[in-house]
Parts: structure tokens; C-alpha cells; sequence
């Protein structure tokens, strides 16, 4: 038995609400709202918060990491390496990109499911467009990660029965790399050819699996062409009942990450028995055909969408429009920092993207970075490494810098005392600078902390907990 | 092993100070050399009767090279020092020990900062590549987080707090009113000051050390010396320096309501001049008053004031020019100004003015007397967790 085994789902702090859009614009918005990726997030740090969501929630752990993104924050070097070194896998785990089309999303969990080692598919992107365009307002920032295994990887909650695929070269959007838009073909052409790609697809995996149309119990279907998506759904014999909502009236589509998405979202949900069948749409169309077992009624996901999506906090427009760069605000008068060193981030790895630190074997004393020499009984190189990323801590003293180089000042800093041991001086983000307080519980985050020399430079930040901080939060805006 | 001191051992025999300005229209070169050609003619020396050269800076200039080559200094032995701020004391107490050990018969320590060439406002540390994972926070960002750690721990309420940080800055303009060395010589209200726009938690501008250009210097010899020299030499009595381990960064124990480095320092510069209580022979000092918060919290660093009542005293008018225990008379950081390099020996030059009797007169204080006749100057470097710290004790008379 080949299938799911865990799923975990990262959607971004902030929410676009789409009236917003035409009084600056122009044109363009609509109702609604959709999520925003912080200025210190891109597609590689949406898909680490989803693949350590995966992880929480079981004790299997993969042999291959495959990551798919339409954006990339690198070419010509992995960012699977990224995600990898932050979620501590060990080196014999492979990690590679799929890329640069919404395609690779459901591509690269297609070659997991084909067998081989338990697989992590992580998938993420933020999808832009220009001011006031339908992709601007139509699309999503989030991740999404499935650990995809056989039985003896570990317990499959969604067993795979049968797949169908088709492949059709035609032109619906395209963009040419370095464009920071997507262009798009008159609309019912793409619409006319995914509805055929679509319905061949579907009826193929459901002959793969042996079920007929009315045994399904979720028809989820994926795609950049909203319009083709409900036209499929319409046309597949499914019960309209059935068709599960993307959420993409509030929480926008988010690209590479959507399939994954949704298919987390209705598996938060499932009961055991339940036939679920993924349908993605793009350049041709792919069909998978799950069926949940008993092993997912002990299954209790990490963040199930649903609460993500109850949570987060707006941003104004402008803000959106400063952090996808389609606006070029005034910056702080300071130095830009400088690159972060390659030999020195190397030898800093597990610190750096994994956020390990060191504890002294004889007095317990922690050390945030790793240190070689006890600050409390002075032992020398006998320590045991830490991880800390999934320490929660709480504010021992904070402060709101105006001053420092940021791509989006203010800076919140905090000094946060983790539970069990271990101090470390922090950003906060994902945070109302108003609203920060000693004592305030605090998890951490992986994120970008600037670029420099087209360097990304991870690390991580802290935020605070779910549901431990208050509710009143508008990106930074208040403070101005 | 033990920290001995030099106590009465080498002796200041002339300083100068240039005033600490944006100075457009100088560079390094010339303001190491109007603050030694002022110190030579005290001293009346010249150039090549100082046997040894320190100068401290923090980043203006690599290598001795810069002041031997600023005042053409031939085959002397010219040492730069650097340890953050506090690089004006170092030059100091490296030419102090220098006599001390009777290598040298003269030396002259010199500080000297160039901050106003960078095109930016504020400090800006010089980047040792790293590996990007070190906090990304402006000195007043970091100073800040002790207002609510003290808030929080002494149950002071935030806008009282606020207001004694005021009276802080308020007093160091007032006396930097009175100096015309100073960079900002215009009197401020604590209303004036409490009404400023926080830049960094809840600090304002006016929280912060005045940024200005400028160089001050000192020429040290023996003791017994000295009167060679002056009619009024200042004795140094102790200097004490302590590097911190960094360990409050990363330490739940540490609460960000002191300095634990900074009461070490005080400790080992109270033996070394051999006071058992500060408060009865202290007449002044010379802090390191970089924020606001850090001010505060020296002063019970240093033993001036209970743990959790400096704020009190703050309020009381105790550290005040006309006050029991003056505290920057000329300005300090926030009104003087500060040249990083050059601070540290610019507090000197008050101690020495004020125990010379030399200070002007609407700045003169009027706490020494009896056994209360020595000067305090404490000067830092870094941040809240991970500092350097200086004390010096220096006084008129041997004991």
C-alpha cells in the first residue's frame, strides 16, 4: 500500500482584502481576501514552515525531499538543500527541485506515489501579478508538504488506488523568467482544452482505481483556470455536493501549493473509507484517486487549515505592493547589510537553517549558537547538540528599532528565554509592534532575513504562539 | 594572582580636548592633532619628549600609523588599541602601565574618532564577515530593552520611567549648556524631551549620545615626576577593565536591569584605589551615559544608588551640577558628544578640570570636600549582555 502518511499545510500571517486593490490601482480587486507572504518570506521558507507541520505530525521520516515551486528563490542552485538543512534530514536524504511550472507541484507527487523511499513533497509559491490584474487578486501565498510512503514507511492515511494523467502542449499563461507577471491566452481557449484534458484524466483513474463516479466522497479539483476548474468539476459525474471549495475566495490560489492545499484541508477533515480524488489542472491534467483507511482516525494533524485560515491579520495594500516590490518605498537611511559568509554559514549549518544549539553535558547549561566552551563550569567541547526550532519561549525584554536596516521597519526585537533553558536574542515578525509585551509566548519561524548580493540569508525569527497574543494586528501601518 | 592597581604610581600631567562637533571641515589628521599640540603645550613639551604613544580608536584608523603619521612622530612606539567605545580609556590605561613598569618616562595616550564621514546618521560598526545569523539591531535598539526590564522588575510604571529617563538627558544638556566644548550647549525640559517621537522603544533622539567628530589626549609620567610638569597633577588612583563573556545574551539570568560587567569593573577599581564605601569619597563622575536607560542603570552599577532606586535619586536632583554627586557636569555623551574613540579620555578631561579647580565657573562643582576629593570616569563598549567595561578613580592629592 503506497499513499499518504502525513500532510501539513503553511498558510503566511497576512490577508489581502481585495476591496482594497482598485482605490490604489485603478482597476482590478474584487470581494474577498487572500493570503500575503511576509516581505521575509519566499517559496522556500513557506515550504519549510509546511514540511515541519508534516513532520510534527508523524515520527516517519523521508528518504527523498522533492520541492516544487513556480518561484524559486534560486536557480541554478537547489533550494530543496534549504529545506532540507532546516528540517535536519541526514545527508543520505536526496533533496532536488521540481520547478517552474504549476505542473512540477503535482508532478513531483506523482513520483513519489510511482514508489521508491518514503518522499517529502513540498510544495509552495506566491503568486503575483501586476497592480490591479486578475492574477494579483486571484492568487495565494502558502506551502504545503505530503510524506508520501509505502505501509512499512510508516501508517498511510490515504492510500492511492489509481491515477490517470494527460499531457497537452498548449499555450494558456506562460511567462518568460525574470517577468515578475504571468500572461494568459484569451480565457475559453485554455478553458476548452482543460476541460477535455480534465475529464479524460479523471476517467482514467477512476478505471485505474476501480471506483466509479458515484463512490467518491471528495472531488477536489486544482488549477490556475478558475473558470475550467468549475467546468470540469461540472462535467464529471460527480455529485456537485461533493466538489470540495478551494478556499480560494478567501485564501486565494496558491499556484504550485494549491493541490496540496486543498488536499490538506479535506484530509483535516476525513473520516476512514473516504474516496478523495485530487484533479489537477495545468498544462494538461493529472487525476489521483485516494481512499482514506483506519489509520487516519488516530491521525491529528499539525495546524489543520482551517485554524490557519480563522487566524492572520490584514495588510494594507501598499504594504503588499512595497513587499512583492511593485512598490519602492523610501528605505532607512543605514547601510545595507552585507552578504552573509558562504564558509561561515557552512560551518554554521545545523545553527543556521536548523536553529540547533548546544548543551553542556555537565552543568545543562544551553548555548544559542553552539558553543565550545561552557559559560557556566567551563567545560570544553562536551556538549550535546539541541534542536530548538520547536522550543516555544517567552519575552524576557523587547524593543520596536526604527532605526536599524530592514526590509520592512520597524524591527520588533526580542530577548526570548525558552522553555526548558536556552536564551536567544531574536526578530519577532508576524507581530503588531503595539502589541508586544514581556511575557508574551513566542515560536519560532524560518525565514529570510535580508539578500544581499542576490544572497538570501536565512534564519530564524520568532512570532507569537497562536492564540496567545491579541487580536488587534495591521502590518506595522499602526506604528506609523 | 590578583589585580593590584597602580594606585598613586603615574600621575596626569596635561590633557587637551578639542570641542566635539560635526566636523565637515576635519579630518582624523587634524583633530588627533589639535587635542595633542594642547596637551604638549600644558605639559610644555614637545612631540619628541614623549617616549611612547597609544591611540585609541574605535574606526577611523588602522595601526599606530595614523597618529604617527597625523603629528610625524619619529621612531616612537605608536600602538593603536580598539575595544568598542571604551578605546579612549584603553590608550589611557596601556600608557599609564607603561610608565608604571618604568619602560617609558612619558607616554601620551590620544583617542580620536571621525564618525561624521559615513553619510549616515548614527554609528555604524565596520562588518566582519559572518555567517548572518547575528542580531540586527542599532545600539539605541539594544540599550532600549532595559527601560521595561526595569520597569517590569522595581514596579517603576513606564511613564514615570520615561520621565526620569527625561530628567536624565535634561540634566546632561543643562550641563552641556555650560561647556563650551560640548556639541549641544541648549537646554532641554523633560517635557520637551518626553514630548520627542520614540526612535527606538521608548527612546527618542533625545535619549541618545550627541554624534559628533573629535579627539582628546593625555600625557602621563611618574609620580613622582609630576610636579616637573604642573603644580596640579591628577593622580591616577585605579583603573580596572573588564571584557564581558557575552553570556547575557544567551543566559536566562541575566535580566537586562544592569551590567553585571560594569559592577565587576566598579568592584575591582574601588579595591585598586582601596575605597570601601564610593558614596564618602567619590565627588563625581564621568559615566557613560551612550542611552538614557544606561545611566540609570550605572548609577547602581557603580554603588551610587540602591538596586532599584536610582530612579529616585535620578528624580531627587542627587546627580545633579549642584547636586551630592555630579554626575557628567560636562554633559556627557548626550550633550558633549561622542567621538567613540576620543570618549573615554574626554572624561577624563573633566575629572581633571573639576579636580584642577579649572572648570568654568557656571559649571564648577561643589562636592568636593575632605575625604570626598576624587573623580570617577566609566566608560563601555557593546551591548546589554555582551559589554567592555572601564572604571578609572583618579584624584589631586597622594594618599
Amino acid at each position: 500500500m503506497r499513499g499518504i502518511i502525513s500532510y501539513g499545510a503553511y498558510l503566511p500571517h497576512r490577508r489581502l482584502d481585495r476591496s482594497t486593490i482598485a482605490a490604489v490601482a485603478g482597476t482590478g480587486g474584487g470581494k474577498g481576501t487572500r493570503t500575503v507572504a511576509s516581505y521575509d518570506e519566499d517559496t522556500t521558507t513557506l515550504g519549510v514552515e509546511a514540511a515541519r507541520r508534516a513532520l510534527r505530525a508523524t515520527s516517519a521520516r523521508p528518504g527523498a525531499l522533492w520541492f516544487s515551486t513556480v518561484t524559486p528563490a534560486y536557480v541554478d542552485k537547489t533550494n530543496a538543500t534549504t529545506v532540507h538543512a532546516a528540517l535536519l534530514l541526514p545527508g543520505d536524504v536526496i533533496a532536488a527541485d521540481f520547478g517552474g511550472a504549476v505542473r512540477s507541484g503535482i508532478a513531483a507527487a506523482r513520483s513519489a506515489l510511482a514508489g521508491g523511499p518514503a518522499a517529502l513533497v513540498v510544495t509552495a509559491d506566491i503568486r503575483t501579478g501586476l497592480p490591479g490584474s486578475a492574477d494579483e487578486e486571484a492568487g495565494g501565498d502558502a506551502g504545503a508538504a505530503l510524506l508520501i510512503g509505502d505501509e512499512t514507511d510508516g501508517p498511510v492515511i490515504a492510500e492511492l488506488l489509481g491515477s490517470g494523467t494527460a499531457t497537452d502542449e498548449f499555450l494558456d499563461r506562460w511567462r518568460t523568467p525574470g517577468d515578475d507577471r504571468s500572461k494568459q491566452w484569451e480565457e475559453k481557449f485554455g478553458e476548452n482544452k482543460y476541460v477535455a484534458l480534465g475529464q479524460a484524466a479523471l476517467r482514467d483513474a477512476l478505471k485505474d482505481a476501480g471506483i466509479e463516479a458515484d463512490r467518491v466522497d471528495a472531488l477536489i479539483v486544482a488549477g490556475t483556470h478558475g473558470r475550467a476548474n468549475k467546468a470540469v468539476a461540472k462535467k464529471s459525474g460527480i455529485d456537485g455536493a461533493k466538489v470540495v471549495d478551494d478556499r480560494s475566495g478567501t485564501l486565494g490560489n496558491p499556484g504550485a501549493a494549491q493541490a496540496g492545499l486543498v488536499l490538506a484541508a479535506t484530509l483535516d477533515a476525513a473520516a476512514p473509507g473516504q474516496v478523495i480524488v485530487l484533479l489537477s489542472l495545468a498544462d494538461g491534467a493529472d487525476a489521483l484517486v485516494f481512499k482514506t483507511t483506519e489509520a487516519i482516525a488516530s491521525f491529528t494533524p499539525d495546524s489543520p487549515v482551517a485554524d490557519q485560515a480563522a487566524a492572520g491579520a490584514p495588510v494594507p495594500y501598499g504594504k503588499f505592493l512595497a513587499w512583492r516590490g511593485h512598490l519602492s518605498p523610501e528605505p532607512p537611511r543605514r547601510p545595507e547589510p552585507a552578504r552573509p559568509s558562504a564558509s561561515a554559514a557552512g560551518r554554521s549549518e545545523d545553527w543556521k537553517f536548523g536553529f540547533v544549539g548546544a548543551k553542556d553535558r555537565s552543568s545543562g547549561a544551553i548555548h544559542l549558537p553552539p558553543a565550545r566552551v561552557s559559560m557556566e563550569g567551563g567545560a570544553i567541547d562536551d556538549m550535546d547538540p539541541i534542536p530548538m526550532a520547536d522550543v516555544q519561549g517567552t519575552v524576557a525584554t523587547y524593543t520596536i528599532d526604527k532605526l536599524v536596516y530592514s526590509p520592512s521597519p520597524p524591527v520588533v526585537f526580542a530577548i526570548v528565554d525558552f522553555d526548558g533553558g536556552g536564551r536567544a536574542p531574536i526578530e519577532l515578525t508576524d507581530v503588531d509592534p503595539k502589541a508586544v509585551a514581556i511575557g508574551d509566548r513566542i515560536e519560532m519561524t524560518f525565514r529570510k532575513l535580508f539578500t544581499a548580493d542576490g544572497i538570501h540569508n536565512y534564519f530564524w525569527k520568532g512570532r507569537p504562539v497562536p492564540g496567545s497574543a491579541p487580536a488587534s494586528d495591521s502590518a506595522d501601518e499602526k506604528e506609523a | 594572582m590578583a589585580s593590584h592597581g597602580i594606585k598613586d604610581r603615574v600621575a596626569i600631567v596635561a590633557m587637551g580636548c578639542t570641542p566635539f562637533r560635526e566636523h565637515w571641515d576635519k579630518g582624523v589628521d587634524d583633530l588627533a592633532l589639535e587635542a595633542g599640540n594642547e596637551a604638549f603645550a600644558a605639559a610644555g613639551i614637545t612631540k619628541d619628549d614623549v617616549d611612547a604613544y597609544w591611540l585609541g580608536t574605535a574606526q577611523s584608523g588602522m595601526s599606530g600609523i595614523t597618529l604617527s603619521r597625523a603629528l610625524q612622530l619619529q621612531d616612537k612606539p605608536v600602538t593603536r588599541v580598539e575595544n568598542y567605545c571604551a578605546s579612549g580609556s584603553e590608550a589611557l590605561r596601556q600608557a599609564c602601565y607603561a610608565v608604571a613598569s618604568g619602560a617609558y618616562d612619558v607616554a601620551m595616550a590620544v583617542g580620536v574618532e571621525k564618525v561624521k564621514d559615513s553619510g549616515y546618521q548614527g554609528l555604524n560598526a565596520f562588518p566582519i564577515p559572518n555567517d548572518g545569523t547575528t542580531r540586527t539591531l542599532t545600539a539605541a535598539g539594544s540599550f532600549s530593552m532595559v527601560a521595561p526590564a526595569y520597569a517590569e522588575k522595581y514596579g517603576v510604571p513606564m511613564d514615570q520611567l520615561k520621565r526620569t529617563l527625561a530628567r536624565i538627558a535634561s540634566k546632561n544638556h543643562f550641563n552641556g549648556a555650560r561647556n563650551p566644548r560640548a556639541q549641544f550647549r541648549r537646554e532641554m525640559s523633560v517635557d520637551q524631551i518626553c514630548a520627542m517621537p520614540n526612535v527606538a522603544g521608548d527612546l527618542s533622539v533625545f535619549d541618545c549620545a550627541g554624534v559628533a567628530d573629535g579627539s582628546a589626549s593625555a600625557i602621563v609620567v611618574r609620580a613622582e615626576d609630576a610636579y616637573r610638569y604642573t603644580d596640579k597633577p591628577i593622580f591616577v588612583k585605579a583603573l580596572s577593565f573588564i571584557a564581558g563573556n557575552g553570556s547575557g545574551l544567551v543566559d536566562p539570568g541575566y535580566d537586562y536591569t544592569w551590567f553585571p560587567e560594569i559592577a565587576a569593573c566598579a568592584a575591582d577599581a574601588y579595591a585598586q584605589a582601596g575605597i570601601t564605601d564610593p558614596v564618602s569619597r567619590i565627588a563625581m563622575a564621568e559615566v557613560h551615559d551612550c542611552f538614557t536607560p544606561t545611566e540609570l542603570v550605572l548609577m547602581e552599577d557603580l554603588g551610587f544608588s540602591e538596586r532599584g532606586m536610582a530612579w529616585k535619586d535620578i528624580e531627587s536632583g542627587r546627580f545633579d551640577l549642584n547636586g551630592e554627586l555630579p554626575v557628567n557636569p560636562d554633559g556627557g555623551l548626550k550633550s558633549f558628544g561622542h567621538p567613540v574613540g576620543a570618549s573615554g579620555l574626554r572624561m577624563m578631561f573633566e575629572a581633571y578640570l573639576q579636580l584642577r579647580r579649572e572648570a568654568p565657573e557656571d559649571r564648577t562643582i561643589s562636592s568636593i570636600s575632605g575625604d570626598r576629593n576624587l573623580a570617577l570616569t566609566h566608560n563601555l563598549g557593546g551591548y546589554p549582555g555582551e559589554m567592555v567595561s572601564f572604571v578609572s578613580i583618579l584624584g589631586a592629592d597622594k594618599d
